[in-house]
Formats: C-alpha cells, structure tokens, sequence
C-alpha cells in the first residue's frame, strides 16, 4: 500500500497496528478507520492501551508494526496537522491566555515576523476568543482559571492552527461532574458548528455514548483460536464499533433506556473480563468498520455466516 | 495548648504581627546588649583594648573607611571595596547562571547532552573550589580572571543541575503539545521551556549567592589589592576590630539586599511562578 493513496480514503486509518513494550503486548491487530467529520469516542477500560493509540496516531510513539495514515500521510512525528487537548499540561502556565492561544500563530512565523505581525496575531486570537466567550479572561494566566476554563481555552489554543483532527485525551477528566457535563455540551456545540474530526480517548462509558457519533470500544478482553493458553500474549483490540445518531442532545438524554442499554453492553463486552467473545464474534456495526483477520480466523468467520 | 489557643483569638492580627516583629528583634537586641557591655566591661578595665570596640570607635572607623577619601589614594575605601568585590561577584555568578542555564536546558531536553555531560558535570561538583584556587592561580593569574574563574567554578555545576532538573519535570505533554502547534526543536527549548526555567534559574543563583560570597572572599584574602574580603584580613593584622565588624555587617546587608531584590524580581516578573511552583 502506498502511502500516497489514502488507503480506504478516510482521514485516520490504521491498519495492522501492533504495539509491544518489550514482552508486554499492548495493542494487537488494530484496524481502524476513521472519515472526516466523525466524532468518534474510543472507550475501554484502564490500562486497555488507549492512550498508546493516542501516541501512535498522535506520532509520538512508532507501531511496533502496521502503520498508520493521517489524510492519507504516514504519520511520523507530531505535526499541526493533529491538535491535541490533554486532561494537564495543555497550556503553558507562564503564558497568559491569549499568548496561550496565539502560540500556534506566532510559531509559524519566521523570528522577525512574529514581532512584525504580533499585533495581527493579537487580533485573530481576540476575536477567537470572542467567540468561544473566553475574551474577558484574555490577561490571565491558566492557573487563574477554573478547570472548565482551563480546558476551554486549551480547545481554543488548539483549533487556532485548524488541524485535521483534534485529539482529545480524557480532557474533561479532571473535572467535577457539573463542569463536566457543561464541557460536553460545550464540545458538542463546537463540534457542530465547525464540522471537524475528533478522536476523543475516555473511559467514562457515558461521556463515550454521549458525545460520539462513532463509538469504538478498545479492550484486552476477548478470545481468539489461540485459547487461553498461560503463554498466549494478547494485546487489546477493537472489540467494538457503534454508529450512533449525531446531534447537540440534552444531557437528560443519558437516563433513557437505549443510552442504559447500549451502555451495558458496552459494559459487558468490554470491561467484564469474564465475558470473552471470539474474534469473530464482535459487533463491528460501524459503516467504517473494518477487520484483518488470521487466516484461521476468516475461515471460521465465513464459516459462521 | 487551650490556653496559648484562647490567647491568640484576642489578639487583633496587626498586634499579633507588631508581638511577631518584636519577638524576632528579640535575638538581635540580646546580642547588641551583651556585646555592649562586654565591651564596656574590658574598655573600662584597659582603654588599648582593640577586641571589642566601643560604638563610638566602630563610628570612627567608618567615618574613616566610608565617608572621609583615603589621604593616600583619594578614594572612599568602602566604595572602592564594594565595587571591586560586586563586579567580581556578579561576573563569576553571572557567567554561571548564563552557562548553568544553557548546559542545564541542553542536558535536561536532550538524552545525548545529557549522556555527554552529565558525568562531567558530576564530577565537577565534586572537586572543591577552593582547593583549586592555587592551580587558579598559577594558571590565570592573580589578577581578577583567577577569582571570577573561582566563584564560576563553585556556582556553575549547582546552577547546571538545577536547572537540568527543572527542564526535566516539564511535562511531556506540552512538548507534544508544542510539535502539534508548529513549533521546532529550537522553538521547544528556547521559545517555551527557557521561559519556564528563567524564574527557577534566578532562585538558584540566590540561594548560590552565599557560597559566591565564600569564594570571594577566600580568593581576595590570598591576593588582592581592593575588595571587601581583602580589606577585612588586611586590617585584622593590626587587630582592627572596629573595622572588621562594620565590614562583616556591611557584608551581610549586601547579601541581604541581593537576596531581596532578586525574590521581588521573580514576585513582580513571573507572576505565575509562585502559584505553580516550577
């Protein structure tokens, strides 16, 4: 496959995707693929590797094998193509707000540009701030912010460069449920109204079901041909994959009995390491959705069908 | 205690603060007393006696020393001390903090550097300054390089691995982060983590200021012309006592006033430093 040719033409596509430390397998067989414009949720239980996804996509991190492609690009290293928002450590605690902000402008900027059009950089990052209702704390440094406030302007310091996709590791993590809850509606407006890609790592199942358009479900708990043998080292994969209706809902949306339902068996596929579905038994529903399987594998999936 | 607990909620908060400031003098006014009248006691009993001078005798010393121009030289010797000893004193910790910063950056940001020098730098640390002062000597001179080499050499390692630290627990996140917004490498190190560093860099050289002032000293006592250091072990040949004290508390209030000035530095330049503690 050549890297020029998106492979399956969407935005983030991973196929084959293997990552090892040492002995320790994390993530086994990945394949993912992801078009523009999805807010896909990637839920699973602690430890599961989702935040060595993150790194892998995010080009922090190599696969130990597979690759993985960004609008048809083999990702190398981080790159503004790929904005990120983390739970900490998003801003700079020496810059204040609007510096915060206006970083991706004036670190594109040659040296002399960036004092030549610091004050054009001043504007647009004003005005940004304007609209995500942020402008009357444009002087503050981030620790004079509330958490929500924090994660708000490290949105906003992340879109100011327009990435592809916007990659979010359990940003609203640190929060307390109210603020939570708000911030999930925040990104929903926003997301509605700029159209744009988000990768959005969590292991609050809630959030997940709440906020994805596509909810892809990563977990180390499942079963394959190779049994359960004390010497079979498994790696965790996309156990699976949900389409789900997109629109700004209600919170309230989150007691109904289908939200309760999907959630469950998200539940019990994913987290419940008791319940191990074969390789060829997990619900991959997603119209993006796609499977590698071992030869084995394939024939007993046909087989089944 | 009930009774200290009941005692302080009648206190009004500016009395609590006078009591507090009182309590502290308290020391200070002890050991004026006793030294008074120590040297009282031995002044009455032989007037040559130059250990403890009277006030009256430290008062003329320093109307010699600071106020009156040397008949010899014309110069206000305090002055031309002072001078002396500051620009030492902020060329070697000056040099230090610059070097210290840019090695510490390096080393703590990027593994090779840090593979590179670090072992170095240890080991650096460990040799000590002043029993290198006769190799200083020799090789540089007895001029002012020697002594500023020495104070660089005494500060410099400390500024380098604290800064090397620091540099260190930047989170990883705002590193990426920074790739992510189109920042280079340089951009990294000297655009969003030397910032960052820059308030941790001027709290090391103050806490190092004290082992500056021992180097200096020690360095004009050996060989020197002028300078702080070197007037105290000249005139304690001749046992002046009322000249030394002065010096010693002069001393101290440079030390103090550099201390001072620097922490409002960093309270008025980096705002945001005190209330995330880098």
């Amino acid at each position: 496959m050549s890297a020029g040719a998106a492979p399956g033409g969407r935005l983030l596509h991973l196929e084959d995707v293997y990552k090892a430390y040492g002995e320790k397998l994390v993530l086994e067989n990945i394949d993912l693929s992801v078009s523009a414009g999805t807010l896909c949720s990637v839920v699973g239980p602690s430890g599961c590797g989702k935040s060595t996804l993150f790194r892998l996509i995010l080009g922090q991190e190599e696969a130990t094998s597979g690759r993985v492609f960004v609008d048809g690009r083999q990702v190398a290293r981080p790159g503004p193509d790929r904005g990120i928002v983390y739970q900490r450590y998003s801003l700079y605690p020496h810059l204040t707000v609007l510096d915060n902000v206006m970083l991706g402008r004036t670190l594109a900027a040659g040296l002399f540009e960036r004092v030549r059009l610091r004050h054009e950089h001043r504007d647009e990052a004003r005005h940004f701030l304007e609209r995500t209702g942020l402008a009357e704390h444009a002087a503050k440094y981030p620790h004079e912010l509330s958490g929500g406030m924090q994660q708000r302007v490290a949105i906003a310091q992340a879109l100011v460069k327009r990435p592809k996709i916007l990659m979010m590791d359990e940003p609203f993590g640190a929060l307390d449920p109210e603020t939570r809850e708000n911030m999930q509606v925040y990104l929903l407006e926003l997301w509605e109204a700029e159209r744009m890609t988000i990768f959005f790592v969590t292991h609050d199942m809630e959030e997940a079901i709440y906020l994805g358009t596509r909810v892809v479900v990563l977990s180390q708990h499942y079963t394959d041909d190779r049994g359960r043998g004390p010497g079979v080292r498994r790696g965790a994969r996309v156990v699976g994959d949900y389409a789900l209706p997109s629109a700004v809902n209600s919170t309230r949306v989150k007691k109904t009995a289908e939200f309760i339902a999907l959630a469950e068996e998200i539940r019990r596929i994913g987290f419940d390491p008791d319940v191990l579905r074969h390789v060829t038994e997990f619900n991959l529903q997603h119209p993006d959705s796609f499977q590698t399987l071992e030869p084995e594998e394939a024939r007993a999936a046909r087989a089944r069908s | 205690m009930p009774v200290v607990a009941a005692e302080a909620k009648q206190t009004s908060p500016a009395a609590a603060v006078r009591s507090n400031v009182l309590l502290g003098l308290l020391p200070f006014v002890l050991i004026v007393a006793v030294y008074l009248f120590a040297s009282h006691e031995r002044l009455a009993d032989n007037p040559q006696d130059k250990l403890l001078p009277s006030l009256a005798q430290m008062a003329e010393a320093i109307d010699r020393y600071a106020l009156q121009p040397d008949p010899q030289s014309g110069q206000y010797v305090l002055a031309a001390d002072t001078w002396a000893s500051l620009k030492r004193i902020a060329l070697g910790a000056g040099s230090a903090a610059l070097a210290g910063l840019l090695a510490g950056l390096n080393m703590g940001l990027i593994a090779r550097a840090k593979t590179l020098f670090s072992p170095f730098l240890v080991f650096l640390s460990m040799v000590p300054p002043l029993a290198i002062l006769p190799i200083l000597f020799i090789a540089l001179g007895v001029d002012e390089l020697s002594k500023v080499a020495l104070i660089f050499l005494g500060v410099f390692p400390v500024i380098a691995r604290d800064i090397q630290l620091t540099a260190e627990r930047i989170p990883r996140e705002q590193i990426v982060k920074a790739l992510t917004l189109g920042a280079s490498s340089a951009d990294v190190i000297y655009g969003l983590v030397l910032p960052q560093v820059l308030p941790r860099l001027i709290d090391a050289v103050r806490l190092s200021l004290g082992g500056a002032w021992l180097f200096l000293i020690a360095a004009e006592a050996i060989a020197s012309t002028e300078g702080l250091g070197y007037r105290i072990f000249l005139v304690r040949r001749y046992l002046s006592m009322d000249v030394i004290l002065p010096y010693v508390f002069w001393i101290t209030m440079l030390g103090f006033a550099a201390d001072w000035l620097l922490r409002q530095f960093i309270a008025r330049r980096f705002r945001w430093y005190a209330a995330v503690g880098a």
